[in-house]
């Protein structure tokens, strides 16, 4: 049984349940408590123990249905094949085994021999679609299916009238056996390695050039973009004050300890108090970064929801406020309603900064972070320097992410070796993996200061 | 601990025995919540509890507490919360007192001895009192773990407190102990059920969640619906409950700002009873739904669809 909680563990952790030692530990303490013989209660205690979030109570039922299904679909032989012929002669297929069990052996043997097999040949280690049959392979020569083919055989060339019918009752036997390996290894996979080529895939998203991500993978960079952010907003969102032990504050503490005559009873000390961030990010969307554009915008969603104090804005010939269509509407909608509203059209970025300074300049104080999302090309107009030296000056730092590689910086009509003049941190950000860095450094310098 | 002073672990045998109980005051528990609260009691682990807001996080401590006989001890969180509030405070002004007679006695005690430091030797002697139990004003944490037959904890709204306030809770949940540097550990007699809840504000600390069983409790299905405005909601007509449940329950899949959750039904339901209502009908609905919806917006956007809801629910 123990073997059992330890596989089901294995389960859940490969459809991202985290479950640490620690866990397996109140596992078993919760299987000792309640017992296996009732399947809810089993069910709801170790989801109650395991579980963290809702989420994860989602994934957990379904793993645990997956997981203790085994002997439902068994059970299905007993009125589709099993033949109401004469029993094979017991005699005939005495050298194998598996025979013996496929024609004689219950339901319940099969499935633990098939169990065992399994455990022997290590099925609970796949890890691919592609090993499956091979692990199907494996288990059934465990099980000792090459006898039994060379028993057929034999029984064929035999030509005795009970020989030819047991090998046909031995190859309709075998044919079941196959197709009940199948599912079980089938499930096998979905139960420990449903999630690992997933995980796979994912690592190679997160390193893959913006420009170059698929549309269909839209959904696994989104999962992946939000899980960064959030992970990104729960390392700084939440320390805003952190005391300096150690520094007293005089002047406060004789004023709170007027009362006690002067006493110093209660003491006060000196913390430093830490801003929220105030992050401005102004993106580009047009045709010249028409594939990244997506993703941008994608990562400004996931931004948005993790950090209060966001104001978005999106432009390619105008510029536009875009924070209420991210705050109000669901990625699927968010993203294309900006797109459609201004993206695709040609560049001009000193039309948008044009706008950006007539409404939302003065927006911008010390504490303000500008990032700008785009890659400086300008399509031969007026660039705006000067606007773009005002933003500098007004606001905290200027941070341009641009998803070409430095060495086309200024090249063509790229204007960007004049503006990163005027930025704090220019750098080259053309996977998600350059995105979490920078924006960690950004956060970071936020909560130094 | 021993049965004999622990009600807890006497009545908390079973989970049938747990939704039985849980009943009797008024509470109708899913089988989840049943098992959780059975769970938390074997293992001795505090059980968080998410949902959304008016789903009964804070009701299933209140209920249980008042099942099992047990004191209710309840720490409402907010930002700024720490642990002279949550955990202990000195008395000060008792201790500034003690100070002043230790100041008159002084003389006295000290009065036969010759050169100081004889003095300073028969003043070790004597126990220090300043900071000691008798000083020590309990705040919630303490008093939870210092009652004699255990106690149900709530620590509500968790997620409100400040990050380093759920560091500080680590120790009191896992070990049922509290460390004051002046004095030493203190450790629960008979650890207390503890409850925490939380609205889902921010994402709790992994430290926190593993020390903790998880329950999710959701909006409820429409047969739980009715068991528990009936048994919230004495004397209410069936006929009644049905139609306005069902009305509840067709609101939740309108795209609303805020769901209505149980307790908007049950004090939907009482303001029907008070109106002496026996059949939902359009006006009624229009007039009462402010008792449901809590936004502007969501009363201008179910507006209109209310004569069709009202006369789908009144089917029932």
């Amino acid at each position: 049984m123990q073997q059992t909680l330890t596989n089901f563990l294995r389960a859940l952790r490969s459809m991202e349940i985290p479950i640490s030692p620690a866990e397996t530990i109140d596992a078993h303490r919760t299987v000792d408590a309640v017992g296996f013989a009732n399947r809810t209660l089993l069910r709801d205690s170790l989801c109650v123990a395991l579980a963290k979030s809702e989420e994860e109570v989602g994934k957990f039922d379904e793993c645990f249905d997956k997981f203790f299904t085994r002997e439902e679909f068994r059970d299905r032989r007993d009125e589709e094949s099993r033949l109401p012929e004469d029993p094979v002669d017991p005699e005939l297929i005495a050298d194998s085994p598996l025979a013996q069990l496929l024609m004689e052996g219950s339901e319940s043997d099969l499935a633990q021999a098939m169990e065992r097999a399994a455990g022997a040949s290590g099925a609970a280690n796949i890890r691919y679609a592609t090993q499956r049959n091979l692990f199907n392979r494996r288990m059934l020569d465990q099980m000792g299916l090459r006898q039994m083919e060379r028993l057929i055989a034999a029984l064929n060339r035999s030509e005795t009238s009970a020989g030819t019918a047991a090998a046909q009752r031995l190859e309709s036997a075998r044919e079941y056996l196959f197709e009940q390996a199948q599912q079980y290894t089938a499930r096998q996979f979905e139960l420990y390695a449903q999630f690992a080529g997933e995980q796979l895939r994912e690592e190679f998203l997160v390193k893959t050039s913006l420009s170059a991500v698929e549309l269909r993978d839209f959904q696994r960079m989104h999962r992946i973009v939000r899980r960064m952010a959030r992970k990104l907003a729960t390392r700084y969102n939440r320390r805003r004050k952190h005391t300096r032990r150690g520094v007293l504050d005089v002047r406060r503490t004789l004023r709170r300890n007027m009362a006690y005559d002067g006493i110093p009873f209660e003491t006060v000390w000196k913390d430093t108090k830490i801003e929220k961030p105030k992050i401005v990010v102004i993106c580009d969307v047009s045709q010249s970064v028409a594939a990244a554009a997506r993703f941008l915008l994608l990562f400004l969603y996931s931004l948005n929801e993790v950090i209060a104090s966001l104001r978005s804005f999106a432009f390619s010939g105008r510029l536009m406020e875009i924070s209420d269509i991210l705050e109000h509407k669901t990625v699927e909608v968010a993203i294309p309603e900006v797109l459609e509203k201004i993206g695709f059209r040609p560049t001009d970025y000193g039309q948008a900064f044009a706008d950006f300074d007539d409404e939302f300049m003065d927006s911008l104080d010390r504490n303000t972070t500008v990032m700008i999302l785009g890659d400086g090309r300008t399509n031969n107009t007026d660039p705006r320097i000067d606007l773009m030296r005002r933003m500098h000056d007004r606001s905290k730092s200027v941070i341009w992410l641009n998803p070409e590689p430095e060495p086309f910086w200024g090249t063509g009509d790229s204007e960007m070796q004049r503006y990163r003049t005027f930025c704090h941190v220019a750098t080259t950000c053309s996977t998600v993996q350059d995105l979490e860095r920078i924006i960690d450094d950004v956060l970071k310098t936020y909560f130094r200061s | 601990m021993t049965a004999s002073t622990d009600p807890a672990a006497q009545k908390i045998t079973s989970v049938e025995a747990i939704t039985e109980g849980l009943d009797s005051v008024g509470y109708i528990a899913s089988h989840r919540i049943a098992t959780s609260v059975f769970i938390a009691q074997n293992l001795t682990k505090p059980i968080l509890v998410e949902g959304s807001a008016g789903v009964g996080k804070t009701e299933l401590a209140l209920s249980t507490a008042n099942w099992l006989g047990l004191p209710l001890i309840r720490m409402q969180c907010y930002e700024g919360l720490d642990e002279s509030k949550a955990l202990y405070e000195w008395k000060y002004g008792k201790q500034l007192l003690y100070t002043q007679i230790l100041k008159d006695k002084m003389g006295d005690t000290l009065a036969g001895t010759d050169g100081l430091d004889a003095a300073m030797e028969k003043l070790h002697g004597f126990s220090d009192l300043f900071f000691s139990e008798q000083f020590l004003e309990p705040r919630p944490l303490l008093k939870a773990l210092r009652q004699k037959h255990g106690a149900v904890l709530l620590i509500d709204e968790i997620d409100k407190s400040d990050e380093e306030f759920e560091a500080f809770l680590l120790e009191v949940l896992s070990a049922y102990q509290v460390s004051i540097p002046e004095i030493g550990t203190i450790s629960a007699t008979v650890p207390p059920l503890v409850f925490l809840t939380s609205n889902n504000m921010r994402e709790m600390g992994d430290a926190l969640k593993r020390r903790c069983l998880h329950l999710f409790i959701p909006l409820p299905d429409e047969k739980l619906e009715r068991r528990i405005v009936t048994s919230r909601v004495p004397g209410i007509d069936e006929r009644l409950t049905r139609q306005l449940v069902s009305f509840v329950q067709m609101l939740r899949e309108q795209d609303l700002k805020k769901l209505p959750s149980i307790s908007e039904t049950i004090d939907w339901a009482r303001v029907l009873m008070l109106l002496n209502a026996d059949t939902l009908d359009v006006d009624m609905v229009r007039n009462t739904l402010n008792v449901l919806l809590k936004h502007e917006q969501d009363f201008a956007a179910i507006d209109k669809s209310i004569p069709e809801l009202t006369n789908k629910a009144k089917r029932y």
